[in-house]
């Protein structure tokens, strides 16, 4: 601990604290633009000079560290003269356009000029001007003369998003930022930029004029997109949503949001939603009030239910409703006698249902995952599923931290790899198979049964000897895990790793109430979800679901959905096929528009309150669902709030189970044949602008690079054997089934040979069944 | 002492001849009365009356849409909506000033870092419902274009003070 004294205040800090973090400790505020307490230190700026006793000139409080005993002055006059002199000249080229600045009223330059700045310029000359830049989608570069060149956003991009998109060129007063040439800002992380940018160089594209800070509401709410649940600033003008912002929660998103989750609201104010209750009168939706729609989907799912049995009904709840919603479809199902019921629509393999011990979940706290030594991620695509748990896994393998890839398909996750295996899907089980047996060779425990003939790679060996070695280590299950054919085989077989090499096991989680939808119980005791698709039930209820879209197999679900006689979607937005599919449309208010609760992969319930009023006639789904109960005459739906649907769900009923991802009586059962034999395999992966129907509805995501129109991405060698030039049309054929579609063929090493990497979730392979289904791609002329 | 100088007061009507006093001496003194509207009074280059939103002498609108007159208005009569236009550059899609709540403080002037609203000298403008002195940026705008010169000589009366 070092001795200092700022401003005549004395405070201990640890070695290696620099002055700006004591400042912070003592609650000095010493004016700074460049330093960050999230980024490393580049002292360019210089505005946090400061008096140091017996230094003869002022000294960066931020990369001054602190000596013992140090006395230092950040009001001296020497301080604030070199303070007015740095604004000064920060200010000699900058455009004092703040009236037209979107920055304006939240501006440090501008806050810190009217402390420091001059009332008039002494600067006569010309200014410098800078050319504007186009480099996304979602960051305007319009007015770069701005910039004070803190490269905040180069360091972002260098240290927090992995990947330096944003560079400074040229020297002195032709300093500039800007991207590689020809290249554009892709991060999924990019929207950060916007936020660490101390000036207005970098604003919101999608923001761009349409509010000042001064007349925005802000109001706290959680995202309700990745298993993370960041927290949110809504930031409302006359009810309407015009922006959101990251609420800084160290345990979860830190200071950072994910461009998904920064804006997605756009979708919110999309002329797609849904704003009356639509009702099929002579085969085509006519919009309705809600009298008659509920009128008409209370006597529906009673006809039906009372003919048939509830077993005719099937119900299909998105993981991104609010666990209130969930709680409140899972009572009606169970009221109505129908034991289908399930939010895991994307899930192919099911046995493991009823052998697990709780509740799939992260395994471990978020803020631990910053702490792991070595981890091995088993399928999934971090980066583009759960960008901000990707960071800061990307943060722990910088220092040191040994992280390994079991996946197929080979993206750059950012992140410092220690050893990677890319294989089929169909090789997965194997491959982690392998190195299950490798651990336990080095271990020298008992290889556990079913792996005694399996075989291992070096690779293996490398990743079983980082787990073994490490002290806090973790296995994680990505989305692809617990979407693929085999899950339930992925589960047990990383369970089995986990026992032998100490590691705890974990599952990334796919959607923000993953873990809640279990609480909620909207798990089948009949059909699951894509068995009551495959044997197609009377009358569906989808809830904030789009089959064509979130089902493992969109084929199957709009055929099941077709010919059903009664397929009511709750839903926030019209348009696309539920126009097609459904007979009553009820109009759902989105997250911001309800009061609800997300419990995130680490098992946290994060409750949150609307704070936008829903548009038209749309209502909170809890209500919707809880005057369908009163319609349909079951008991227990008279709540007059969520949080009484919420006090209900934590206090009434046993507990499913609490979070566990243990699994046990799952064979390892590696000898069944490969079901593609030889054929190629479909890699579906879930674009990240694609994972809901909310964010799929976002205009300036949907122009980003991660939503261009997928292509059939195949390994160049395993092209030039199905004889088809890189870039030429292809169809895309399912072996069994009649599924096809159409893509461009690209090229693309990353992809293990033998595979097609076809994206799911997207209109342009709606037209395909499994996520992992064997495929023949054929040349079109 | 004091009983006995009330009684003369109140005895010889004091109070009243000295208010008869006032009234005589107005009586005989020149007339002030303007003989409005024939007669006007002076007005200031700083009076403060009808808005107007002023253009460049190129037609171009001055507002920028900053909104820091909507900011600065004690009674929230001006509203604003702001937006980008094809040409890419700031402006208001709506600029609406409801003249039955500006109290004509002369704030948003003030505020206005391009001379965009101006308050004029007119007071002679009415309306016969409600609804008419709900000012929208067109009506502000042709204010602006009809009373240009006046408005541009006052600015440079005043920018002397400045």
């Amino acid at each position: 601990m070092l001795e200092i004294e700022i401003d005549g205040k004395a405070a201990q800090v640890p070695d290696g604290s620099s002055i700006m973090d004591a400042a912070e400790l003592l609650g000095a505020y010493i004016p700074h633009f460049c330093y960050h307490k999230k980024l490393s230190i580049a002292a360019n700026c210089r505005m946090c000079l400061v008096q140091v006793e017996k230094a003869p000139k002022p000294l960066p409080a931020c990369a001054t560290p602190v000596t013992n005993g140090m006395k230092v002055f950040t009001h001296s006059d020497l301080a604030v003269k070199a303070q007015k002199g740095v604004m000064e000249f920060l200010l000699i080229n900058h455009p004092l356009d703040c009236p037209i600045c979107d920055q304006g009223g939240e501006c440090q330059l501008q806050d810190l000029s009217v402390g420091y700045g001059g009332s008039v310029s002494r600067y006569r000359e010309e200014k410098r001007v800078v050319i504007h830049k186009d480099v996304s989608p979602l960051i305007s570069m319009k007015e770069m003369a701005r910039c004070i060149h803190c490269t905040r956003c180069v360091r972002f991009g260098q240290e927090i998003a992995g990947i330096m998109e944003l560079g400074m060129i040229n020297r002195n007063v032709h300093s500039e930022i800007t991207s590689f040439v020809g290249k554009t800002v892709d991060s999924e992380l990019s929207g950060n930029m916007i936020d660490l940018c101390p000036v207005g160089a970098l604003t919101s594209k999608p923001f761009r004029y349409s509010a000042r800070s001064w007349e925005l509401q802000r109001r706290r709410s959680v995202s309700p997109h990745d298993s993370l649940g960041s927290n949110l600033v809504v930031q409302t003008k006359h009810d309407r949503v015009m922006r959101v912002l990251p609420f800084e929660n160290e345990e979860i998103n830190e200071c950072w949001l994910s461009d998904k989750d920064r804006f997605s609201y756009e979708g919110l104010n999309s002329p797609a939603r849904l704003l009356k209750p639509m009702v099929r009168v002579d085969g085509t939706l006519r919009e309705v009030d809600w009298n008659t729609a509920l009128d008409y989907v209370s006597h529906g799912l009673k006809d039906i239910t009372g003919k048939d049995g509830g077993d005719a009904l099937g119900i299909l709840a998105s993981p991104h409703a609010t666990l209130e919603e969930l709680y409140l479809l899972h009572k009606l199902a169970r009221s109505l006698g129908c034991g289908n019921i399930d939010f895991r629509l994307r899930r192919r393999d099911f046995s493991a249902d009823g052998k697990t011990a709780g509740i799939p979940w992260l395994g471990m706290k978020l803020a631990e995952v910053s702490d792991l030594d070595a981890a091995l991620i088993v399928g999934g695509f971090p980066r583009k599923e759960q960008p901000l748990l990707a960071q800061r896994l990307r943060q722990a393998a910088k220092r040191a931290a040994r992280f390994s890839f079991l996946t197929a398909g080979g993206d750059d996750q950012l992140i410092a790899t220690h050893a990677r295996l890319n294989v089929s899907p169909a090789d997965l089980p194997k491959a982690l198979a392998g190195i299950v047996k490798a651990a336990a060779s080095l271990k020298k425990a008992a290889i556990p049964a079913g792996l005694e003939t399996q075989e291992y790679c070096a690779n293996s060996e490398r990743i079983a000897q980082s787990l073994i070695d490490g002290e806090k280590t973790a296995l994680f299950l990505g989305n692809m895990a617990e979407q693929h054919p085999q899950a339930a085989l992925l589960h047990a077989l990383a369970q089995e790793l986990a026992n032998i090499t100490g590691a705890r096991l974990g599952f990334f989680g796919e959607a923000a109430n993953s873990v809640g939808a279990w609480l909620a119980r909207a798990i089948p005791s009949g059909h699951n979800a894509y068995a009551m698709l495959e044997a197609p039930r009377k009358a569906y209820l989808l809830f904030n679901a789009e089959p064509e879209f979130d089902c493992h197999n969109p084929r199957l679900a709009t055929a099941a959905l077709k010919q059903a006689a009664l397929t009511v979607a709750i839903t926030s937005f019209k348009g696309g096929a539920a126009m097609e599919y459904a007979d009553a449309l009820l109009p759902l208010a989105a997250f911001t528009e309800t009061s609800g609760t997300f419990v995130n992969t680490e098992g946290r319930a994060q409750s949150f309150n609307g704070v936008a009023t829903p548009p038209g006639e749309a209502r909170p789904g809890w209500k919707i669902l809880r005057v369908l109960g009163n319609l349909l005459g079951i008991s227990g739906f008279s709540q007059n709030s969520s949080e009484e649907v919420r006090h209900e769900i934590f206090t009434s009923g046993p507990f499913v189970s609490g979070l566990d991802n243990r699994i046990k009586d799952i064979a390892l059962n590696l000898a069944a044949p490969s079901p593609v034999q030889g054929q190629l395999q479909r890699i579906a992966d879930v674009p990240i602008h694609f994972a809901d129907p909310l964010v799929r509805r976002a205009p300036a995501l949907q122009l980003t690079r991660d939503a261009s129109a997928p292509a059939a991405r195949i390994h160049p060698e395993t092209l030039e054997k199905l004889g088809i030039a890189n870039a030429s049309k292809v169809r895309v054929r399912e072996t069994d089934g009649n599924g096809e579609a159409l893509f461009v063929a690209r090229a693309d090493a990353t992809v293990p040979a033998g595979c097609a990497r076809i994206a799911a979730a997207h209109p342009a392979s709606a037209g395909l069944g499994d996520m992992f289904a064997a495929i023949r791609v054929e040349g079109v002329r | 002492m004091g009983a006995i100088k009330d009684l003369f007061s109140s005895l010889f009507l004091k109070e009243l001849l000295k208010g008869m006093s006032i009234t005589g001496r107005y009586l005989f003194a020149r007339k002030i009365t303007v003989f409005y509207p024939e007669e006007k009074t002076p007005q200031s280059f700083r009076f403060r009356g009808l808005h107007a939103l002023r253009r460049y002498p190129n037609g171009e609108e001055r507002c920028i849409s900053c909104k820091l007159c909507e900011a600065v208005c004690p009674a929230m009569a001006i509203t604003i909506e702001s937006g980008e236009r094809e040409d890419g550059s700031r402006r208001t899609s709506r600029y609406d000033i409801d003249l039955t709540k500006c109290i004509f403080c002369g704030f948003c002037e003030e505020a206005c870092p391009v001379d965009a609203i101006v308050e004029t000298r007119i007071v002679e403008y009415h309306g016969e419902e409600r609804g008419d002195l709900h000012y929208t940026k067109q009506m502000l705008l042709a204010n602006g274009d009809r009373y240009e010169a006046q408005i541009a000589a006052d600015r440079v009366m005043d920018a002397k003070y400045r």
